[in-house]
């Protein structure tokens, strides 16, 4: 056999191990050049461990489920960290949550950050009837025009395991779950006591005195009733009771065969106020005499409402105008411009800033709480009579507990103020 | 059932409502949140539902050439108008790179805001200035105790909003100077009337919502029986 | 200065005015209401061309509003609500520009809003004047980093309460369509909770009351408020209970305002009107009550 084919076989296997071992070194200069090329941060931080720009963790962490609340939120409270102070080492909080079934802590995600000198995060997105654990990192870091250029972080404080639950009762607000049930209760018995025939005394209400008259008034004269509910929808309790006084006007009107307009600022109320009108006539026995045209959609927008309002008050020069709901700063333009044209005119509203531009401007004013107290004044329904009723009394309460507050604050005895907070 | 399924629909909502307040527990702080959600869809749709009668009725003045038709047919123009510059301009804007509003300035919703809308109703807000004015001088009467507090107070604080009246009396006094008067009316006298004020109409509103949830009150079905 | 003496000299005129309509009240002879819209036509228009420095003073209440906002970090946010439209602008739109350039001096992000259908436009106004500010306009802020306008929501309180829970529930998109997710300012802010300060520029309802009762009660909101005069003293109750950090009322408060942040602008130019307007209000008062307490002696 010649030399070379003996040899042969050595040759390639030499050849090949130093193949390798090139390829291998190639391989590996290569990882060390990319790794320092895409890491300049990560040893870069290497390096500045050694000048220990990383900062001490934060202290005394702790996780509780936050009360009286849906479920699904937890609050996690620590110590800041010895190097949280002015000028220091911290410069955030970075918060990590890891969620787990078998009470153990696997992989965590960054669920937040938050300013130095904070002590509290909330996870509003914790997940129920599982383990949540979390850790708190301090974090120091430098950006430039928007670029970070290092970052640096704790070793982070671990807590848990914690659970998010829901609460049947919002214990915060016993308060006013007491002040509710026992208004409403007192409400109630009143309203209870009226069906039974018990006579209710309420004073008189001038403005509702005087509504047969105005209505009266306009039948003498020929001229038309304007009846403006206001300028709020119908999810406001001031237009719902302007409307139950259009009901009764409205009966009134059928009955003395006066013509009843009532322009209306949104489509829910006119929908509404087209029922209420049909009802007081068929009641009056005056079915034939409604027509919907009574009620009319001008515009949702306040002051074009009121252009509108004025040019008819100022053409048409009704007899008699209500203004009975919510209104605003159109109150005085409509009112002024009534009285202008002589009409008697009847307001009533629940908004405190109007009440002197109508008092100033109208015949009549029904104020705040005498514009709820229509309804059941006009009707001498027993049933509104006794929810009337339950409101005085508690009125009473208020009174009694703001004197008794008063005296208390006075002398200083036991803080009162504290049983009437509600969160 | 036409008056009864209102009522049902009526009670359930109040309840929910109230009880939510309490009980944050699945369905009930759900129930508020999905219900607080369907309010806004309906007042969504209201304002479309007053547009549809907005044009019923200014197209039958204008059909039946009722007195003031023309005013009908402006009514009808420009509302249309507005509508649809409003609706061409919100969908080019978003196809637009970068995206912009039909609010954005120099667009024509905003020329008919800026120079027509805008003029328009501050005018009619300025009338309050003269109506203010007129009440002041034929109505404000202290024809009573009541009128003559109330006379009083509004005379130092209106006083308070003329720095120039301070300037006039403040050699002589540092307290009773307008502007610290009317600072005191405000956070003492104006403060507890107010509060006074909105605990009795919180009380009425309270029993109003009580009536209405328990089906006493109807006027927001039509009311009857 | 021509213009200020010959202004100076008509007012003087229509200082004497009120004497002789204080002559002829007594008289009996009451004047017919066009005078009266004419004696105020001059009354408001008069000190327009009167070049005088109003002795503003900055109220606590002002004050107040003014240590929120300037104890607030660079980068906090800060939700603003426009809950008003043109016929309240002159009194709201005025604090809503001093806030917004201030805000944007200093770097803070500026998240808009409104509860009125017209608000989101009146921020847009607000935020033109102050970009157009020199300070504001070096430092190239961007839409969507710097400050972002919601649009806006009807739904009124339920709104306010729904964004406790989430932003994005009620505002999915911004004015412009752009998805929440999608804006960067936006990032990371859910609800109240990353929101430093809520400023509401209120002129009715829904507006300051309805941002107490829903979103400071409820969730603890930090709120300042700049409201109408008319609607200022029914939150007067809330800012002695504490719920609202400060309250500006009115083209006054306006006007305080702009002199605390040094941002002048227009309630500063325009409070002499106001102050003169008033006066005559006082006097049409004094001389109508006068005259009535005179002619009922006499009869």
């Amino acid at each position: 056999m010649p030399l070379y084919r003996r040899h042969l076989p050595c040759r390639f296997f030499t050849g090949l191990v130093v193949f390798f071992h090139f390829f291998l070194f190639l391989l590996l200069a290569g990882q060390a050049i990319s790794q320092t090329a895409e890491t300049p941060v990560s040893s870069a931080i290497d390096s500045l461990k050694l000048t220990d720009h990383t900062p001490l963790p934060p202290g005394s962490i702790s996780a509780e489920d936050v009360p009286d609340d849906a479920g699904g939120a937890i609050d996690i409270i620590w110590e800041v960290s010895p190097d949280d102070v002015p000028n220091g080492k911290v410069r955030s909080y970075h918060i990590f949550r890891s969620v787990s079934l078998n009470g153990m802590p696997s992989e965590f995600t960054k669920i937040g950050e938050i300013n130095a000198g904070s002590t509290t995060f909330r996870d509003g997105r914790a997940a129920e009837d599982v383990d949540n654990f979390y850790k708190v990192a301090a974090v120091n870091f430098e950006n430039s025009n928007g670029t970070l250029l290092w970052e640096a972080m704790s070793s982070p404080a671990l807590v848990g395991p914690v659970h998010a639950t829901s609460q049947w009762f919002n214990t915060r607000r016993v308060n006013a779950f007491v002040g509710v049930v026992l208004l409403s209760a007192i409400i109630i018995f009143l309203i209870n006591q009226a069906k039974s025939g018990k006579n209710l005394y309420i004073r008189k209400i001038a403005g509702l005195e005087a509504v047969d008259e105005a209505v009266g008034r306009a039948t003498e004269m020929g001229k038309k009733i304007l009846f403006i509910p206001g300028i709020q929808d119908m999810n406001d309790v001031q237009t719902i009771a302007g409307i139950a006084i259009l009901g009764h006007v409205a009966e009134l009107a059928a009955e003395y065969e006066a013509k009843l307009e009532v322009p209306v600022s949104k489509s829910l109320v006119m929908v509404t106020a087209r029922e209420t009108m049909k009802e007081a006539y068929a009641r009056a026995g005056r079915s034939d005499a409604f027509h919907e045209s009574q009620v009319v959609f001008i515009t949702e927008d306040q002051f074009g409402y009121a252009a509108a309002v004025e040019g008819q008050i100022v053409r048409e020069k009704p007899a008699t105008i209500f203004y009975q709901g919510a209104f605003f700063a159109e109150s005085l333009l409509l009112a002024e411009v009534g009285n202008a044209e002589g009409a008697i005119q009847i307001a009533g509203t629940g908004e405190p800033s109007q009440l002197p531009f109508f008092v100033a401007a109208c015949d009549y004013t029904l104020i705040g709480e005498e514009l709820f107290a229509a309804s059941a004044y006009m009707s001498h329904e027993p049933r509104q009579l006794g929810s009337l009723k339950g409101q005085d009394v508690g009125k009473a309460v208020f009174l009694v507990a703001i004197v008794v507050g008063i005296v208390c604050a006075t002398f200083g005895w036991i803080d009162l103020s504290h049983f009437f907070r509600v969160n | 059932m036409r008056r009864e399924i209102p009522l049902i629909i009526t009670t359930i909502a109040g309840l929910v409502f109230a009880i939510s307040y309490f009980i944050p527990h699945m369905p009930f702080g759900e129930a508020e949140t999905i219900f607080g959600d369907w309010v806004t869809i309906v007042q969504a749709f209201a304002i479309w539902l007053g547009v549809l009668n907005l044009l019923r009725v200014t197209g039958e003045k204008i059909h039946r050439k009722r007195p003031g038709w023309t005013y009908a047919a402006i009514v009808i123009v420009t509302m249309v108008g507005t509508i649809a510059i409003g609706i061409y301009e919100g969908f080019a804007g978003m196809n637009a790179t970068p995206p912009s509003s039909y609010r954005d300035a120099g667009t024509t919703f905003d020329w008919i805001f800026q120079y027509l809308y805008d003029p328009l109703s501050s005018t009619m807000f300025a009338m309050l200035a003269f109506y203010i004015s007129s009440a002041a001088y034929r109505a404000f009467r202290a024809r009573n105790l009541e009128a003559t507090m109330l006379l009083i107070a509004a005379f130092f604080m209106m006083g308070g909003r003329v720095p120039l009246l301070d300037q006039l009396i403040s050699p002589f006094t540092d307290t009773l100077v307008f502007s610290k008067l009317s600072s005191w009316i405000m956070n003492f006298p104006v403060a507890g009337g107010q509060r006074a004020i909105a605990i009795g109409i919180a009380l009425g509103i309270m029993s109003s919502s009580l009536r209405v949830i328990l089906g006493i009150e109807r006027s927001h079905i039509g009311g009857g029986e | 200065m021509m213009g200020h003496y010959i202004a100076l000299s008509l007012l003087a005129v229509l200082g004497l005015g009120m004497i002789f309509i204080f002559y002829l009240t007594v008289k009996g002879r009451t004047i017919e209401r066009r005078f009266v819209f004419l004696y105020i036509v001059f009354t408001v228009s008069l000190p327009l061309f009167v070049k005088m420095k109003p002795p503003i003073q900055v109220s606590p209440e002002v004050q107040q509003v003014v240590e929120t906002i300037t104890s607030l970090s660079p980068g906090a946010k800060v939700l603003i609500s426009c809950d008003f439209d043109p016929p309240s602008a002159p009194e709201l739109q005025p604090m809503l520009v001093a806030f917004t350039k201030y805000a944007l001096k200093h770097d803070l992000k500026l998240i808009f809003m409104g509860l009125w259908p017209l608000g989101p436009s009146q921020a847009n106004r607000g935020l033109r004047l102050a970009l157009a500010d020199t300070i504001i306009a070096a430092k190239n802020l961007t839409y969507g980093v710097d400050y972002v306008n919601l649009g806006f929501q009807s739904g009124n309180e339920f709104v306010i309460q729904a964004m406790g829970g989430s932003f994005k529930s009620m505002f999915p998109q911004d004015d412009r369509r752009i998805p929440y997710d999608s804006i960067p300012l936006l990032n990371g802010v859910v609800n109240y909770r990353q929101i430093d300060l809520v400023m509401n520029f209120s002129a009715g309802k829904p507006g300051t009351i309805e941002w107490i009762q829903n979103a400071v009660d409820r969730y603890q909101v930090k709120l300042s408020a700049g409201n109408t005069a008319v609607q200022a003293p029914q939150v007067y109750p809330y800012l002695r209970a504490g719920q609202v950090r400060g309250l500006m009322g009115g083209m006054s408060g306006a006007a305080e305002f702009e002199l605390a942040l040094n941002e002048k602008g227009k309630a500063s130019s325009f409070i002499l009107s106001q102050m003169f307007s008033h006066l005559a209000v006082m006097l049409f008062v004094i001389v109508g009550n006068v005259a009535w307490l005179m002619t009922r002696k006499k009869k």
